[in-house]
């Protein structure tokens, strides 16, 4: 079977934002990018998936040069092989997923899996789509992930608790933090990737749905009261929560 | 614009959600700038009080009836939405920005080739155009879109839009008999979990961090917030070492919460956590470090020992309640 993993290059999380003269984007000046954060977990699942069941991987990432660090990185971890879609130019979601849907119909990957969310648009949304272009089963946010048979039992999370759910392949995946921990790319991966070719083409042209007008930093807070060092500022808390912020 | 709004409307174990509300109320508020009506679409086999809707202005509700749709069915739930859609002739469509709402709302959008925006904070008209504002890098920054399709879907963040108290009529329900479920992807059950309130719904939060020095110190947080009805939440300090469950993770890896108040306790405010709560509206920090950026974004600071004052705190609390 192939499988496939979406991946994204996006800012660390510890990473500062700035917004860049041009008031769309933010200043990439200084700003350190990674894998993101929940496809490592995806990565993870994948190979799990593979060793288990025997196959292929494929890493896609749509995106501009800077992407082939990530796919490096998932070759690293032990991918079998990388794609990247090529374009530097704003892409809302749905523009995205459509691109990422051509590659993984000619991938012929049935079981493809998403980071739950990318840490720079937190949209949270390309997997799903994905899927809904494709045909294929979904579920999102996944915490426990099996295959037998071709049967997939998922858990997801939801507010105060996890939904169990059952599907068939072909089937999008995205996951979340807690579905595996993640291996660290040993030094043969490391030296076996930097030889690996990443096959690059442009991304499929689309209609963007979504214009971005202008980013903004949040507004900021002020910094308030320091009330004390000790229990004896205990009281006044208590009466400002009461009577200012009226949350007692 | 066109003249019809629809709201998804989300019920668990039959009952709507609060978000949901909000979601109708905003829906009334943009339709009173555009004149346009508000209809509403949901989904099981029995629902309480579905015409109270009509009291945060919607107009009509379509109700699919089947016991079947009493769990997310994600298939059916897309196309059954689509449909409304178009029979409507809706071109604004609200969810909630909740678990159900995130993984519903892009199935919607990429089946009926609409934009979408997810999690919005601010919905307002510039002229006759809808600007939505939307944080991205988890807070660290806002975006101000505007979608360009003839179909509009946004999400609204739980908590931000205020659903006000119910006025006016009820609701014209519509009832309409579902046919057959697609279960291609099916609920098979639902785990509730041991804690009753959820951070991403709750409205106060108690933290705790890396200066709860070990999970066997979190009765305090625990305690503290069962006192104010709050949920619990944890920084990635806690959650990495392994002392508190992801689920209640708060910041850039977990969730972004906007409660009324937001208690953090032990918690230093590392870049990536700070950018997950700072849009709560009161924030309380107790810390022994008093450079803590945490203290940087709190409207109450005690710079001191949490195992000292946050006992006091709760005996305190239980006398003015």
């Amino acid at each position: 079977m192939k499988i496939a993993v979406c991946v994204s290059h996006v800012p660390d999380t510890a990473a500062k934002i700035n917004i860049d003269a041009n008031g769309k984007t933010i200043d990439p000046a200084g700003v350190t990018y990674v894998v993101n954060p929940y496809d490592e977990f995806a990565i993870e699942e994948a190979l799990k998936t593979k060793e288990s069941l025997g196959g292929e991987t494929v890493a896609i990432s749509l995106g501009g040069d800077a992407n082939k660090e990530t796919l490096r990185k998932a070759l690293a971890m032990g991918v079998d092989s990388a794609v990247l879609l090529k374009d530097e130019n704003y892409r809302d979601s749905l523009s995205v997923a459509k691109a990422l849907a051509e590659e993984i119909k000619a991938q012929n990957a049935e079981l493809v899996f998403f980071g739950k969310q990318s840490v720079d648009f937190d949209n949270s949304i390309v997997g799903q789509m994905t899927a809904e272009l494709l045909n294929y089963n979904c579920i999102s946010v996944v915490v426990a992930f099996k295959i037998e048979n071709g049967k997939i039992t998922a858990e997801r999370e939801i507010e105060g608790g996890k939904e169990i759910l059952e599907t068939s392949l072909p089937a999008i995946i995205t996951a979340q933090k807690g579905l595996n921990e993640p291996r660290y790319a040993s030094l043969k991966g490391i030296m076996a990737a930097k030889k690996k070719v990443i096959e690059e083409k442009p991304a499929a042209a689309c209609t963007n749905h979504v214009e971005v007008l202008k980013m903004k930093k949040p507004a900021s807070k002020q910094a308030g009261k320091i009330l004390g060092s000790d229990a004896t500022a205990v009281p006044e808390l208590v009466r400002l929560l009461k009577e200012e912020a009226k949350v007692i | 614009m066109g003249n019809k709004i629809l709201v998804f409307v989300e019920q668990r174990d039959g009952q709507i959600k609060k978000s949901s509300f909000e979601a109708a109320k905003t829906a009334s508020n943009i339709a009173q700038k555009n004149g346009s009506d508000v209809e509403a679409v949901l989904f099981g086999g029995s629902v309480s009080n579905i015409e109270k809707l009509g009291s945060y202005g919607v107009k009509k509700v379509y109700f699919y009836k089947n016991a079947e749709l009493d769990l997310y069915a994600p298939k059916s739930y897309t196309e059954l939405i689509a449909k409304q859609i178009s029979d409507s002739g809706a071109d604004v469509v609200l969810f909630a920005n909740t678990s159900m709402g995130k993984d519903l709302a892009p199935r919607v959008a990429a089946k009926i080739d609409a934009g979408i925006a997810m999690d919005a904070i601010a919905v307002e008209f510039e002229g006759s155009e809808l600007i939505i504002s939307r944080p991205v890098y988890a807070g660290k920054a806002i975006l101000d879109v505007k979608i360009t399709s003839p179909v509009k879907i946004i999400t609204l963040r739980p908590n931000v839009f205020a659903a006000g108290e119910p006025s006016g009529s009820n609701a014209e329900v519509v009832t309409i008999e579902a046919g057959s479920v697609n279960n291609s992807v099916k609920v098979t059950e639902i785990k509730k979990s041991a804690e009753k309130l959820d951070v991403a719904e709750a409205d106060i939060i108690v933290s705790g961090g890396r200066g709860m020095k070990g999970p066997e110190h979190f009765h305090l947080v625990e305690e503290l917030a069962s006192i104010l009805g709050a949920a619990t939440g944890s920084s990635r300090a806690a959650v990495d070492a392994g002392w508190r469950p992801h689920s209640e993770q708060v910041g850039q890896t977990g969730k972004t919460v906007s409660p009324t108040l937001y208690v953090a306790l032990g918690i230093s405010g590392a870049i990536q956590h700070l950018a997950g709560m700072r849009s709560s509206k009161y924030i309380v920090a107790i810390n022994k470090d008093k450079d803590a950026p945490i203290f940087q974004i709190a409207d109450y600071g005690i710079t001191g020992d949490i195992f000292e004052i946050v006992p006091a705190l709760i005996e305190e609390i239980k006398k003015v309640k």
